[in-house]
């Protein structure tokens, strides 16, 4: 019997109130953005912004709750953005979209940092054992991807090391269920014949790290053959796969070529778009996807927005949440 | 296939000195006098005595100052400085049919934009820069030229609910433009600029652009000269497709990289008018006027001087006021000392082609 379960890669967009709040307490420019170190006012801001996105998850009744990475203001490079040893570069584009990230210069020693844990502890103080926690975090190609190195020297060291670090993050964790690694580069950036092996090896080491369900989370497209290939390598509960992108037949003969995890979670509505499907199409997507892969009998298949959310203005991001709770919900006959 | 880029003679002055003339233009945004936020700010407070009609008369006023900074920076052409416009795509979206707002989304850091929705077919509805063009013609004594924000900028900034994609939805949104554009010729406009920004993020969707440009002419006179603005993207990806737009210039920004792109556009040879960046708009530093002189003749590599127009690189807004109005005050004067070294032959060109 597959368990059905609501979740988001997180990265949610900021309350109205909060855009307006924290660019006047923190400005606009490429100077005041998060540094590790806000002032109290600022501080006490994310905390009621992240009060409010727990609760719009327990609302629209997710089966996985994230802390929703408010503070992320370079999205996934974050954890690079307010290390000690990186220096925050230019702007540069993040992936295809009109947004942008400091580009993290890595000029020292990727030692352990805390940011990440110190917020999801705060999140769980806030419901505690009311539903389970889910992490999140970057990938370890993807952050060596969005990032430049000015230190290791080599990228297949400079991907370890990177790994390394997020591993040390992982296990600074309070408990959680679910660990969502997001690799979004994977899919636009395919590591080269070089590299590719050593993705498996640096996911691992972040997993294990962690006691929860690890699912190793790609968007934007579909998984090139080879890059899907080398990730079977990896000991994870389940890959992330986008199911919304135009390329998702792809996705499907990656599956039934290669094989797939024991779980899996799918990227069913769409995170950049303010079109809100129904929960029954949410429920469709998914199992156009499972039926194509009959030699699978998943466990347990998450259901997500392809991307993160903080694309979307905040009341379609709200009501993508409740599609996909509901979706979870739907009584299997109704679509089978 | 190019227009009819000899068009560009009729904006020369009556008065001009010398025998060459570099047309002298702006892309469009100008940096806003304070008082205007202010006096924004203060018609959105229900309890001031302020209310629309005064908001309206501050707009004016600040359209007919910055149109005179404009005439007295001594450009051939100018602009209200886009005084009206917050947001180059909020601005149209709130005027076509079609579109919705939900909220602000996040573009980088705090800085965020109202992304529209598109929720079902766009259609026309009142002009969109009617008032804007004839107010500015009315306190111009230059030729006034038109922005505006391209369709496959408008569909690629939105989100689109409700077209089967990017494709569809730009090629209805590029009929209306062409209907505003007919409205504005049928008032008098002779220069309108299409801004299409999006094609540097996207240059792959070159093709759709050109298709929208094809629409956007469709039945605007030849008289009528027509500019497609693109900036801050690798121009070799789009070139030399773009010698097949239905355009007179194209309207490029290489200031911003000290002309490391320049040699994309010289084989093969360049079909429009050349429109190009002379001063940076991400540099608060004024360019010396001999510094500028230099800029210019990056474009006689390309074109000959009858078919070069000189601009910043892009809209000027977020400078501070009084960079501004010095940048395009140098570039000017840098224009009119080019030109008379050309009458004298102290600068070798390209011949003009017959």
């Amino acid at each position: 019997m597959t368990e059905l379960v609501a979740t988001t890669p997180g990265l949610f967009p900021l309350p109205d109130w909060a855009k307006s709040e924290l660019s006047e307490l923190k400005g606009r420019q490429k100077v005041d953005l998060i540094s590790g170190d806000e002032s109290e006012p600022v501080v006490s801001a994310y905390e009621r912004a992240r009060a409010e996105v727990v609760d719009d998850q327990f609302d629209a009744g997710l089966d996985r709750i994230v802390e929703g990475q408010l503070r992320w203001d370079d999205m996934i490079a974050h954890p690079l953005a307010v290390h000690e040893n990186v220096e925050n570069g230019r702007i540069s584009r993040y992936y295809d979209n009109n947004n942008f990230y400091r580009n993290p210069r890595v000029v020292g020693e990727l030692t352990p940092s805390g940011d990440v844990a110190s917020d999801l502890s705060a999140a769980l103080e806030l419901f505690d054992d009311a539903a389970p926690l889910q992490a999140v975090l970057p990938g370890p190609y993807s952050l060596a991807d969005l990032a430049t190195d000015e230190h290791y020297g080599d990228d297949a060291e400079f991907l370890s090391a990177v790994a390394e670090f997020l591993g040390t993050e992982a296990e600074s964790f309070p408990s959680h269920e679910t660990l969502f690694l997001l690799e979004p580069s994977l899919v636009t950036n395919p590591p080269d014949d070089d590299l590719a092996a050593a993705v498996p090896e640096a996911i691992d080491v972040v997993a294990e790290e962690s006691d929860a369900d690890v699912v190793v989370h790609t968007y934007f497209g579909a998984l090139d053959e080879k890059t899907y290939a080398h990730l079977m390598d990896a000991d994870v509960a389940a890959f992330g796969l986008d199911l919304v992108a135009a390329d998702r037949e792809q996705t499907v003969y990656n599956a039934v070529e290669y094989g797939v995890t024991d779980d899996v979670a799918l990227g069913v509505a769409d995170g950049q778009n303010t079109l809100v499907e129904s929960a029954e199409t949410l429920r469709e997507r998914a199992e156009w996807f499972i039926e194509q892969v009959p030699a699978t009998d998943f466990e347990t298949v998450y259901l997500s927005t392809n991307t993160e959310t903080f694309y979307l203005p905040v009341n379609r991001h709200r009501a993508k949440l409740a599609a996909l709770a509901t979706a979870a919900g739907l009584d299997a006959e109704v679509t089978t | 296939m190019v227009r009819n880029p000899s068009n560009r003679v009729q904006f020369r002055p009556d008065d001009h000195d010398t025998e060459h003339f570099l047309l002298t233009t702006v892309v469009g945004s100008y940096p806003k006098p304070t008082w205007l936020s202010l006096a924004k700010t203060r018609a959105e407070n229900s309890d001031a005595a302020f209310d629309d009609a005064d908001l309206r008369e501050a707009y004016d006023d600040a359209a007919r100052v910055i149109t005179h900074e404009h005439e007295r920076a001594g450009l051939d052409t100018v602009v209200d400085g886009e005084m009206r416009r917050e947001e180059m795509v909020e601005y149209f979206a709130h005027r076509i049919p079609g579109y919705e707002f939900n909220g602000p989304v996040k573009v980088w850091g705090h800085n965020y934009f109202d992304k529209p929705s598109v929720v079902s077919e766009v259609a026309y509805d009142e002009p969109w820069l009617l008032d804007e063009f004839e107010f500015t013609a009315g306190v111009a004594t230059k030729p006034v030229k038109v922005p505006i924000t391209g369709p496959y900028t408008l569909a690629r900034w939105s989100f689109n609910e409700a077209y089967d994609d990017t494709a569809a939805l730009a090629y209805d949104l590029a009929d209306l433009v062409n209907e505003e554009v007919k409205g504005l010729v049928d008032a008098g406009a002779r220069y309108v600029q299409i801004d299409e920004p999006a094609l540097a993020t996207t240059p792959g969707d070159h093709a759709i652009v050109g298709e929208s440009m094809e629409r956007i002419v469709d039945g605007i006179p030849e008289d009528v000269r027509v500019c497609l603005h693109v900036c801050y993207g690798d121009y070799s990806q789009i070139y030399p497709e773009i010698n097949d737009f239905p355009i007179d210039e194209f309207d490029v920004e290489l200031c911003n990289d000290g002309y490391e792109q320049i040699d994309v556009f010289r084989d093969p040879e360049f079909e429009p008018d050349l429109a190009l960046g002379v001063v940076d708009v991400h540099d608060a530093e004024v360019e010396s006027v001999a510094e500028i002189k230099r800029n210019i003749q990056q474009g006689l590599k390309v074109v000959s001087p009858d078919r070069l127009t000189v601009s910043p690189d892009c809209g000027v807004k977020l400078l501070p006021r009084e960079v501004a109005y010095q940048k395009i005050a140098n570039m000017v004067q840098a224009a009119r000392e080019v030109e008379a070294e050309l009458d004298a032959g102290e600068i070798q060109t390209a011949a003009p082609r017959q």
